[in-house]
């Protein structure tokens, strides 16, 4: 898509998305949102760039890819289920600390966790949706196959 | 209110009922996302509509304060929905897939395995 | 230890194609090794047991709850056995190394040979029924791969499959027997039983239980009907014929009848069954082996006729158990003896029928040597060990039940186990070598080891029983009848007076003599049996069955599989609506009647009319990308009934969901052509009709589910517990991340996975090797 109003906004709206997101997945735990919400909030974010930049300009913008994502992403949920077992408690209990990284939301495994999940979330979506706007055989194929049912037609 | 949600529910299973028992493998895709807008509706319904009142607690308290929506179903829905999603794009690929293999979208012509 | 035999053994079965790479044409000789030690260690329990006393080591636990344990249990029947499958397993392993010298599989055969021999051996230790059962199927299925080691050549195929078919439905019969009498006896430990005396005969379940057990044991030992696997399975390399067909497996149903006569014997049915089965295979067998001109076929039918022969003596019982225990052990030992001797010569002179063959007694004189002591054995020539266990057997048998038929059913097995014998070591070895028999020379060390120990031990057995043979024997028939060793065989001996015994022995290998002088003749006038043996039981039947059992699943595959999802799905959903309805129709006409106390608000109306509206529309748009923004407005308004009933946490996560929902369709489907109409006007308003009863099922059972209370229990809980112990106020994000974040963790790998479903999907390069055809079918 090249339109200079898209580009030109996205510019702008790019991180203001994606620090919603952020805020989104921190105030989760006590008001809406969460990391299912906000993961989908940052993929929104990298598909209006994607829209208006093309893919591959939007790929650079990720520091790891969106495989690298989930990958992060299930190991850090998984991980924040282990300390429980080493305190002798059943995996996945939550536990907390007093030591608070942002106003109003402290440190803890469900906090590590759900950051967890915003990673897996919004690396799944980014990568179905890079995978498939990158996807070069769409065209030809389909022009391919318009071209014989056009000839079956004349044919018959 | 609940026999008009049950009604739309009832609408919702059955439109996509129809879709998918079209041979046209998208009209398929589109039944699957109607039905699962129903099993989401469904899940919310059946434990009780009530106005307004999220499962949100105010600060301060301890717990709710008089009638609130039930937060379980929320949550089922919550990661059902994030899921058919997920779900639904595997399969709009896989179709795609087929649809370049076979030439067609008709399911009657993808009835055969190992070409 | 007695486990460690085993397990070891399977080790051993796992390295031996590593042996055979190591040590090259040694190997045989190396691998052999190890049951023959363990034949050592097992021999050394012969004087306790002798005694009488019962060897059971220490269980170890499997499936505590269902009563499932490896549990080992050595008395004189299993010693017997255990003796014999190592025993004459070491020889055998020996004799495949020369057999089999040069075969590129070598190493891959000892492996299932040896497989077999740990599988057999735990079977005769084994106390448990379950474990019993899982070692029975385990010989089995080694026996097929062994039958089917030459699997490019299609009788091979065909003989291990038939093999593994019929012993494979018979095992299952089995299993069924063993898990009835583990209910009927209330534990599944065999020597529970026998220490608790239970005996099953009046039983309400007995009957069931000796058919189960009865087709278990029968097709395993090929009795008649099932016989004809055994003679097809003789397409299995000869070592295979020594060993498997002739020493052991095939003997496990005799053992397990044998084992088993305590607890379920001594019955007017049992008596029946087992007589006149074992009587008929034992005649039947007898004349179509004096009948047969192939060296292992011959062999065959007379293993056949001696396992009828076995099984009829156990249906006699008491003093018959004694001669059945005698008569199985002279015949592993010539019959050994006799297949290996089949094996060397059809190894070293290329010819199969015996016919075709005369004066090797001069080529290979160790074999015949081997040959005769064996096959003198089997017609029961004094003082072999084979006259010996007929002597055992001649006495019970006219108290028998079928008494007089018995009485002429062993003359008449004696006469043609005499033919049969002078067939296989007679006519291939007298006379003057002719051209095929020159051809030959005379075995190897490896090809000779096997059939002279075991005859020279037949030998033995006949002049010294006292040496291994009485206590053996004795300690084995202990086993059955339960009486002490000592006494086992006293009431044997005796019963018959040994002038009759030799005039009754003598007649019969006279006409032995005269009916293989007359071979010729035989053949030609009873020429019908050829036609009329496969037709009574084997491939033809069996063919029928086979191909009648494939012909139902592909009718009912074309029924119910028939690869059209519409048609799956309508099945299943009229299926459901017809259950529903037929279940609960009352109760969900009852559901919509009920009184709803929340009154429809007009927002709530306006969203779910907004909601219907849409479905409908994405049903019946022509255009595509119509349907898809009709899906998107169904998405929308079911967003925002969702922030009207309070779960803003959920409608946020379906508003973000739907844009990207619409967005996939339209990248992914904007090239496509139109939507095409594949269905007549009919099929859409039968479709419709479908539809909407599920649609209005659907709906009763929301309302159904409305008015019951659903556990209130839970999310009360949730509700209470989220700011005192999980510190949030979002109690639907408390949900997901703490209290139930196993769940949750589980979602995501989901999604994960369908994530890199779809880059694996579309970064697979389809088509290039696929082209298709204009017209639309696939090349």
């Amino acid at each position: 898509m090249n339109s200079i109003i898209l580009r030109t906004g996205t510019v702008f709206i790019l991180p203001l998305l994606l620090l919603v997101s952020v805020v989104i997945l921190l105030r989760g735990h006590n008001e809406p949102g969460g990391g299912f919400v906000g993961g989908l909030t940052a993929a929104t974010a990298m598909l209006l760039h994607m829209l208006a930049f093309g893919p591959k300009e939007a790929r650079k913008l990720l520091p790891i890819g969106p495989e690298a994502m989930i990958g992060v992403g299930l190991l850090l949920a998984l991980f924040s289920g282990i300390p429980a077992m080493f305190a002798g408690l059943p995996a996945f209990k939550a536990l907390w600390t007093d030591f608070e990284p942002v106003q109003g939301v402290k440190f803890s495994t469900p906090l590590i966790f759900d950051v967890g999940v915003y990673l897996t979330v919004a690396g799944v979506v980014i990568l179905i949706i890079f995978s498939i706007a990158e996807y070069r055989g769409h065209r030809a194929i389909d022009a391919q196959h318009a071209s014989d049912a056009r000839a079956r037609e004349e044919a018959s | 209110m609940h026999l008009l949600m049950a009604i739309t529910v009832g609408m919702m299973y059955a439109t996509g009922l129809y879709m998918m028992l079209r041979r046209s493998i998208v009209k398929l895709l589109i039944g699957l996302v109607l039905l699962s807008h129903g099993s989401n509706l469904l899940i919310f319904t059946a434990a009780g509509l009530s106005e307004g009142n999220p499962p949100l607690i105010r600060p301060g308290e301890d717990g709710m304060v008089g009638p609130h929506t039930d937060p379980l179903p929320g949550a089922l829905i919550l990661t059902a929905i994030v899921i058919s999603f997920a779900i639904l794009a595997f399969a709009c690929v896989l179709v795609k897939r087929g649809y370049e293999e076979v030439g067609t979208d008709d399911q009657n012509a993808m009835n055969t395995t190992d070409q | 230890m007695v486990l460690t035999s085993v397990f070891s053994l399977f080790l051993l079965a796992l390295v031996a194609p590593l042996v055979t790479r190591v040590a090259g044409r040694y190997a045989g000789w190396v691998l052999a090794t190890v049951p023959a030690g363990w034949a050592v260690w097992y021999a050394g329990f012969i004087a306790r047991v002798g005694e009488g006393e019962v060897i059971t080591p220490a269980s170890l636990v499997w499936v505590d709850s269902l009563g499932v344990a490896l549990s080992t249990r050595v008395d004189g029947l299993s010693l017997m056995f255990a003796l014999l499958v190592t025993g004459v397993g070491a020889l055998v392993v020996a004799y495949a190394g020369g057999y089999l010298a040069g075969h590129h599989h070598l190493g891959r055969f000892y492996g299932y040979l040896i497989a077999f021999m740990a599988s057999m051996l735990g079977l005769v230790v084994s106390d448990n029924l379950i474990a019993i059962f899982i070692f029975w199927e385990l010989t089995s299925v080694t026996s097929f791969l062994l039958i089917g080691f030459g699997h490019d050549r299609a009788a091979a195929r065909t003989a291990a499959l038939q093999a593994m078919i019929v012993t494979g439905l018979g095992g299952l019969a089995l299993l069924a027997g063993l898990l009835l009498m583990g209910v009927a006896a209330g534990t599944y430990e065999f020597s529970e039983m026998l220490e608790g005396g239970i005996t099953l005969g009046d039983h309400p379940l007995y009957i069931g239980i000796l058919v189960l057990v009865c087709l278990g044991a029968f097709t395993k030992s090929a009795q008649f009907p099932f016989h004809f696997w055994l003679p097809g399975a003789m397409e299995a390399p000869a070592p295979v014929s020594a060993y498997l067909h002739s020493s052991t497996m095939v003997k496990a149903g005799v053992f397990l009848l044998a084992k088993f006569s305590p607890v379920l014997g001594g019955t007017e049915e049992w008596a029946w069954t087992l007589q006149i089965v074992g009587g008929v295979t034992m005649v039947y067998a007898a004349f179509l082996a004096a009948r047969a001109v192939y060296f292992k076929r011959i062999l065959a039918f007379t293993t056949v006729s001696s396992l009828g022969a076995m099984v009829m003596l156990l249906g006699v019982g008491g003093p018959g158990e004694a001669a059945a225990m005698g008569f199985l052990l002279a015949h592993a030992m010539y019959k050994g003896t006799l297949f290996m001797v089949a094996g060397s010569v059809e190894h070293q002179t290329h010819t199969k029928n015996v016919e075709q063959l005369s004066g090797l007694m001069r080529i290979m004189p160790v074999t015949f040597a081997a040959a005769a002591l064996g096959a003198a054995s089997m017609a029961g020539v004094a003082p072999f060990f084979g006259f010996t266990a007929k002597y055992l057997m001649k006495g019970p048998i006219p108290e028998a039940a079928a008494g007089s038929f018995l009485v002429i059913g062993v003359m008449a097995m004696g006469i043609f186990m005499t033919t049969a014998a002078l067939l296989v070591a007679y006519k291939p070895f007298v006379g003057k070598p002719n051209e095929a028999a020159s051809a030959g020379s005379e075995a190897g060390p490896a090809l000779l080891l096997g059939p002279v120990v075991l005859s020279v031990a037949g030998l033995i057995g006949g002049l010294m029983p006292g040496l291994f043979v009485q206590p053996l024997v004795a300690s084995a028939t202990a086993a059955v009848t339960g009486d002490a060793p000592e006494k086992a065989l006293s009431s044997s001996i005796g019963m018959i007076n040994m002038g009759t015994l030799l005039s009754t022995s003598t007649l019969a290998i006279v006409l032995g003599v005269v009916f293989y002088a007359v071979r010729d003749m035989l053949r030609r006038t009873t020429g019908l049996m050829d036609r009329l043996d496969p037709m009574l039981s084997g491939p033809v039947v069996f063919q029928r069955v086979l191909s009648g059992t494939l012909w139902f699943g592909r009718l009912q595959t074309r029924l119910l599989q028939n690869g059209s999802l519409n048609t799956y799905i309508r099945t299943t959903i009229i299926g459901f609506i017809a259950l529903v309805l037929g279940l609960g129709a009352n109760r969900l006409k009852n559901a919509f009647l009920w009184q709803d106390a929340e009154r429809p608000s007009l927002l709530g109306m306006i969203l779910v009319v907004l909601l219907i509206v849409s479905g409908v529309a994405a049903t019946v748009f022509r255009y595509r990308l119509a349907a898809v923004a009709a899906l998107g407005m169904a998405g929308v308004a079911s967003a925002l009934i969702f922030v009207f009933y309070g779960a803003p946490d959920v409608a946020m996560t379906q508003f973000a969901i739907e844009t990207l929902t619409v967005l996939i369709f339209v990248l992914v489907f904007y090239h496509l052509p139109q939507f095409t109409s594949f269905t007549g006007r009919m099929q859409k308003f039968s479709d419709w009709v479908v539809s909407l009863a599920f649609g209005a099922v659907m709906a009763g059972m929301v309302m159904l589910a409305v008015q019951t209370d659903m556990a209130p229990k839970i999310s009360g809980y949730f509700s209470e517990n989220a700011v005192p112990l999980a510190y949030g106020r979002n109690i639907i994000n408390v949900i997901l991340v703490d209290f139930r974040a196993a769940d949750t963790f589980g979602e995501i790998v989901v999604l994960g996975i369908a994530g890199v479903g779809v880059a694996a999907l579309l970064s697979v390069s389809g088509r290039s090797q696929n082209p298709t055809k204009p017209d639309g079918g696939v090349a």
